[in-house]
């Protein structure tokens, strides 16, 4: 109820017409039933016993039939555009206020919630939640209706008045019984609805694996056990729907019945007219749909509820990433300088107060300006986590990350993404054109820009080669790219900002090694690549295995276990720190082992005779 | 008036489609369609009674005759009360009946899915799947449920109260009926504007869901280039667009109900000013009239009901027909099944015979090749290498030796038995894929692991881990192997989660393992670790590694070379080296750049 108060209090104008609207339906269907008694009592009645009719009179009955069609037809305009209008605009203003959360809220929040629970935030939830708003002008109009009713049935006559006070009351009872009852059922299927679903996105998402291993039956089973389930939920529904529709459809009839046995014995005592008999008769027959009103608003409550409970925990959801004031000075775009401070980490969890695994640990270093820094470290060693701080997508538990000297936390977000850009391990392609998927409309990115960076990043050949070359739609609806190309695309997008630091997470794994060694070599040296560019170099920081890679770098920070174990030249660690030396010397370390074996397997590779082998591949 | 045929018809031909598929539908139709009969007379029974009530008897002859009305108000109820059970018997079949054929091809269509191909080979497309075996149904579940049950009711009360109209007067009926005629025909009028206003509807309803998706998915990338100003502009947009779609919708939608209460309020009208006459004329009791009024109200009724519940049919009628076309797509690669054969005992070979492949291009033909003339033998228990630039054919060589797509041309073949004849039980448990991208199921590591032996046992888990060399790993994780890899694995990092897939292939315990790039972004010594372990493990069965790092190759017992879509060398590595112009040999020149 309090929520249908936020939702009045929005929209307090547009309310008040729907209610209107409904009144004057309620009323005038009222009048209608009294309409038509006076036309059987007073015009036809008399007409049939004499056998003469009242040309004036039977028109002004019939007028006044089509003129109260008339005024309900106004009366149902006003209800029912008011009430959709106003589900609809509060369905919209919540959506935005909810994706809003979205973009504010910081990647660790987004890091605890499952995709697929925030789009049903933003979708079924808004929608949920303002549901009950449609009916809910008529729903109060019926009130106001019924109460009306009641009157008016008092001054007709007391005792079918207490017939009224009867069947209305059990209907409405009847109403709050069946909603009472159907909640928890709608719940429940909805809850089912909603993991036959994730089920669905989970399988077919890895559907690749499933089919590999042959595992489509057991997946199938999986997926008919909560199927089951969620038809024998609905069948609940459906069961309990079975009972109370047919006993709300036959409660008025029973109420009709009821006014004709009492009010023939009215009649025969004088106490009423024929004229008021059939009134009231009518009266039970429009009344009862709009009773039922009532019943819609009070059983899609439960759901609102859920619904809105679930859109505060996003709306009020705090730890927002706030950006500070400082602009960094361009300073030309010459490169920038990025200082780790004994930085920690720990991922989030979804309890605010404990703190979860710790992945990095008093991590310091620096890339200076203009220089390009490796980061090289094992599996799960935490390289990722340190990219996502550079560019500020997470803030450090303890320690700080410094960008010319000032905090990243401190930076005004414009100028933040003006100086940084990373280039992630996934490449992320928006449902949209390249061009936009390069300049992501940032201010002073045009064409040339464009292309400039695609050169850059080796892309403009196969963005040349579709079907309309940067105004081509990829992503999600559009042309399908491989992963090679995703990443170079996303390479650009990066370039085309002309960052003052650049970091790449392991961002060209899937690009061909020469390529990569290129890009990396015209970044370093601007003069050398096909112009764009910053002009002045950048500073970068690369995650990398790859030794030219690494041999680029100026410098390399080596990490274990999220602590940086040694820092300084590609030769220096080579010779001082072992574990750096077994992961970038690992390739050669296992040709010489092979080669020390070789001389054992040798008899047999001379019995394959290759030469007969290779005669039959080439055609 | 002609698309309206064709729309007719196409709804009626996916009526005819959907129950030849779900033949479960009409289990006890019969039965149903009585009870529904039988419900309806309960909506005609009261106007009736009021007639006999008011002319037998309140209108008798000697006054009011409160037995007369007694005994047919008794009569009246107890037709009532079987009318009302009837109903509840009729809706309680048609549920059972209607939510268990729909769960049956839900069902069905989930295991249809997997068996197409799309689902791997237009990853796009996944999203739009999963709403086939979920919303799309759900829509036609909820349509049955509300929507089907009063469209069956009103139809019927239409019908009835019609022929108790015209038992009465047919000179009114008539009178009704033109009344209802324009307004029917405007209302259709309407009903068509009305489906194209909520077409439009859904189609925002798609562009806003997609632009909030992106929202979510790109979250990191929105942040880190901070063009949250472009995407919220975006997010209005659509969000907008959206609500002005609906509020368009609702506009017809009403327009539409209130002829319908022009209509009626005309009928009314009509019925008293001929009524009366025929009142006077002494063709017509007082009673009948009255009757005759409140049944014009319920004939009335079910025409605007229909109106609004006719788009949550063509809704569901659109969600079904999906599904319909969904299932109706043959899978390209086929289970022999019974006619099938198994893959011999023992370790596999493998033998392309002229085999070619290209990718469907849109419009049903075929694209260019993107392998062609491959002839190669791989004997049985040899490790080999399959390598090339990227884009030159590696992996569609892996998927046709999986048989996850079928050659255009040539045969494979798996220990002498066409690739095509060996049934899925067999092929998938004998031959195993791991992919480069390391797919892994919102659960436990050890769950992950378990996915192709379910009973594998913890112990038998961490021995595997072990055997790998990847007990240190295990060991690191915060809850070892019950530690939650999260959606998609994304708890973990890209290269851990090549080491649980690579885990799950191993204990699956293949013959024939094939390795799409399944150790891409493992660090070189993990990666050299993994090689070496790999050789202890796989001795006795046959290997075929997609490598993107040369290392592979050398440590292969062959290396197949594969450049724009062919086969061009195939050798020893140091076999291949000798020709030092050849693609091999300037590929393995650029790695030693790389890694020296």
């Amino acid at each position: 109820m309090r929520i249908l108060g936020y939702a009045i209090r929005e929209q307090p104008r547009i309310f008040t017409v729907a209610v209107a609207g409904s009144l004057v339906f309620g009323l005038v269907t009222i009048a209608s039933a009294y309409v038509v008694g006076a036309i059987v009592g007073e015009v036809a009645a008399p007409a049939v016993t004499a056998g003469r009719v009242d040309v004036s009179l039977l028109a002004l009955g019939a007028a006044t039939l089509f003129g109260i069609s008339v005024v309900k037809v106004v009366g149902i305009f006003g209800r029912r555009l008011g009430a959709g209008f106003m589900q609809y605009r509060l369905q919209a203003s919540y959506r935005r206020r909810v994706t809003r959360r979205y973009l504010d809220l910081p990647l660790s929040w987004h890091q605890r919630h499952a995709t697929g629970t925030l789009l049903s935030n933003a979708n079924s939830d808004v929608e949920a939640a303002w549901y009950p708003i449609a009916p809910l002008p008529f729903a109060v109009g019926t009130v106001l209706m019924l109460l009306a009713a009641m009157g008016s049935l008092f001054v007709t006559d007391w005792v079918l008045a207490l017939v009224g006070l009867t069947i209305f009351p059990a209907l409405f009872a009847l109403n709050v019984v069946y909603s009472r009852r159907m909640a928890p059922r709608q719940a429940l299927a909805q809850q089912l609805r909603a993991e036959v679903s994730a089920i669905a996105h989970e399988s077919f998402d890895g559907a690749l694996v499933v089919k590999t291993m042959g595992r489509e039956a057991p997946e199938t089973e999986r997926f008919a056990g909560r199927a089951g389930e969620l038809r024998d939920a609905l069948i609940g529904v459906g069961r309990l729907r079975g009972v109370f529709d047919p006993l709300l459809e036959t409660l008025p009839s029973l109420g009709t019945l009821a006014i004709l046995l009492v009010g023939a014995a009215r009649l025969s005592q004088g106490a009423i007219t024929v004229t008021e008999l059939v009134s009231v008769a009518f009266l039970f027959t429009v009344l009862a749909f709009p009773v039922r009103a009532i019943g819609w608003v009070l059983a899609e409550l439960p759901r609102s509820v859920a619904g809105w409970d679930r859109l505060v925990r996003v709306l009020e959801a705090t730890g927002e990433m706030a950006y500070g004031r400082t602009e960094l000075d361009r300073r030309g775009g010459a490169p920038a300088t990025l200082t780790f401070d004994r930085v920690s980490y720990a991922y989030p969890t979804g309890d605010d107060d404990r703190p979860g695994q710790p992945v990095l640990h008093d991590v310091s270093f620096t890339v200076p300006a203009g220089r390009t820094v490796a980061l090289v470290g094992p599996t799960g060693s935490g390289k990722s986590t340190i990219a996502s701080l550079a560019v500020r997508l997470v803030d450090p538990s303890s320690g700080t990350v410094d960008l010319d000297g000032v905090d990243v936390r401190d930076l005004a977000a414009d100028s933040l993404a003006g100086t940084v850009a990373l280039v992630a391990q996934v490449p992320f392609v928006f449902d949209d054109t390249v061009r936009a998927n390069i300049s992501l409309d940032r201010s002073g990115i045009g064409d040339e820009d464009v292309w400039a960076a695609l050169r850059l990043a080796e892309a403009d050949g196969f963005v040349a080669r579709l079907p309309e070359a940067l105004d081509t739609m990829v992503g999600e609806r559009g042309t399908s790219l491989s992963g090679g190309q995703r990443q170079r695309l996303t390479l650009a997008r990066a370039l085309a900002g002309r960052p003052r630091l650049l970091v790449l997470d392991d961002a060209t794994s899937a690009v061909d090694p020469r390529v990569e060694a290129a890009i990396l070599a015209a970044l370093r040296d601007p003069g050398a690549g096909s112009g764009g560019g910053s002009g002045t170099g950048t500073s970068i920081l690369v995650v990398a295995y790859r030794r030219a890679t690494i041999a680029l770098a100026d410098e390399v920070v080596y990490v274990e276990h999220g602590r940086v174990v040694a820092r300084g030249s590609h030769q220096a660690l080579l010779a001082d720190v072992p574990g750096y030396a077994s992961l970038v010397t690992a390739y050669e370390r296992a040709e010489a082992e092979r080669e020390r074996e070789k001389p054992y397997e040798s008899d047999d590779a001379a019995a394959t005779s290759p030469t007969a082998q290779r005669s039959e591949v080439t055609p | 008036m002609s698309d309206t045929t064709a729309a007719t018809e196409s709804t009626w031909r996916t009526m005819r489609r959907g129950l030849a598929l779900s033949p479960e539908l009409r289990t006890g139709l019969g039965g149903t369609i009585a009870l529904a009969l039988v419900a309806m007379v309960g909506r005609a029974v009261v106007p009736v009674a009021i007639q006999q009530g008011i002319d037998r008897g309140l209108a008798a002859e000697d006054g009011p005759d409160l037995g007369v009305v007694g005994a047919v108000v008794a009569v009246t109820a107890a037709i009532l009360a079987v009318t009302t059970l009837c109903g509840y018997l009729m809706m309680r079949r048609l549920f059972t009946v209607s939510e268990t054929a729909l769960a049956g091809i839900r069902t069905r269509t989930f295991r249809h899915v997997h068996d197409l191909s799309m689902l791997h080979q237009q990853s796009e497309r996944r999203g739009s799947l999963v709403s086939r075996v979920t919303s799309d149904i759900d829509q036609v579940s909820q349509f049955l449920q509300w929507g089907g049950v009063i469209l069956l009711i009103n139809g019927g009360q239409v019908v009835v109260t019609a022929v108790v109209m015209s038992v009465y007067s047919w000179q009114l009926t008539l009178v009704v009926l033109a009344a209802f005629v324009p307004a029917v025909i405007v209302i259709r009028a309407f009903q068509r504007r009305l489906a194209g206003a909520y077409g439009v509807v859904r189609q925002r309803t798609g562009a806003m869901l997609a632009a909030v998706s992106e929202t979510v998915v790109g979250a990191p990338v929105i942040r880190a280039y901070g063009v949250s100003g472009r995407i919220a502009r975006r997010l209005d947009e659509t969000i907008d667009q959206h609500r002005v779609a609906q509020q368009r919708a609702i506009r017809t939608s009403v327009t539409s109900f209130s002829v319908g209460e022009i209509a009626t309020g005309l009928a009314l009208a009509a019925v008293v000013v001929l009524g009366v006459r025929l009142g006077v004329d002494g063709s017509m009791t007082i009673g009948q009239l009255t009757a005759f009024l409140f049944l014009v109200t319920l004939f009335v009724q079910p025409v605007q009901i229909a109106t609004e519940v006719l788009n949550e049919a063509q809704n569901a009628i659109a969600g079904w027909r999906r599904v319909l076309d969904v299932l109706d797509v043959a899978p390209d690669v086929a289970d022999p099944g019974e006619k099938g054969r198994d893959l011999p005992a023992g370790p596999i070979d493998v033998r392309f015979a002229d085999v070619a492949y290209a990718y469907p291009a849109g419009n049903g033909e075929r694209g260019p090749n993107v392998l062609s003339d491959v002839t190669l033998e791989i004997p049985a228990k040899t490790r080999v290498a399959v390598v090339g630039e990227t884009g030159g054919g590696k992996t569609t060589f892996a998927k046709l030796l999986t048989r996850l797509m079928d050659p255009t041309r040539g045969e494979v073949q798996l220990s002498g038995v066409p690739l095509t004849d060996v049934r899925f039980e067999s092929l998938r448990r004998r031959v195993v894929m791991v992919p480069q991208d390391g797919f892994l199921f919102d659960t436990t590591v050890g769950d992950n692991v378990r996915f192709g032996r379910p009973s594998l046992t913890d112990g038998e888990l961490s021995a595997a881990f072990t055997d790998l060399g990847l007990a240190d790993w295990v060991d690191g994780l915060p809850a070892g192997l019950d530690t939650p890899v999260g959606e998609r694995g994304e708890a973990l990092s890209v290269g851990e989660r090549q080491l649980v897939a690579l885990a799950r292939a191993y204990v699956a315990d293949p013959d024939l393992l094939v390795l799409d790039e399944a150790t891409s972004a493992v660090d070189p010594a993990t990666e050299v670790r993994l090689q070496r372990t790999l050789e202890a493990v796989t001795r006795g069965r046959t290997t075929v590694a997609i490598a993107h790092r040369l290392s592979t190759a050398q440590a292969a017992d062959e290396v197949i070379v594969v450049d724009k879509g062919r086969v061009v060398q195939r050798g020893p590595h140091a076999e291949l080296l000798r020709d030092p112009g050849s693609v091999y040999a300037l590929l393995f020149a650029s790695w030693l750049e790389q890694t020296r």
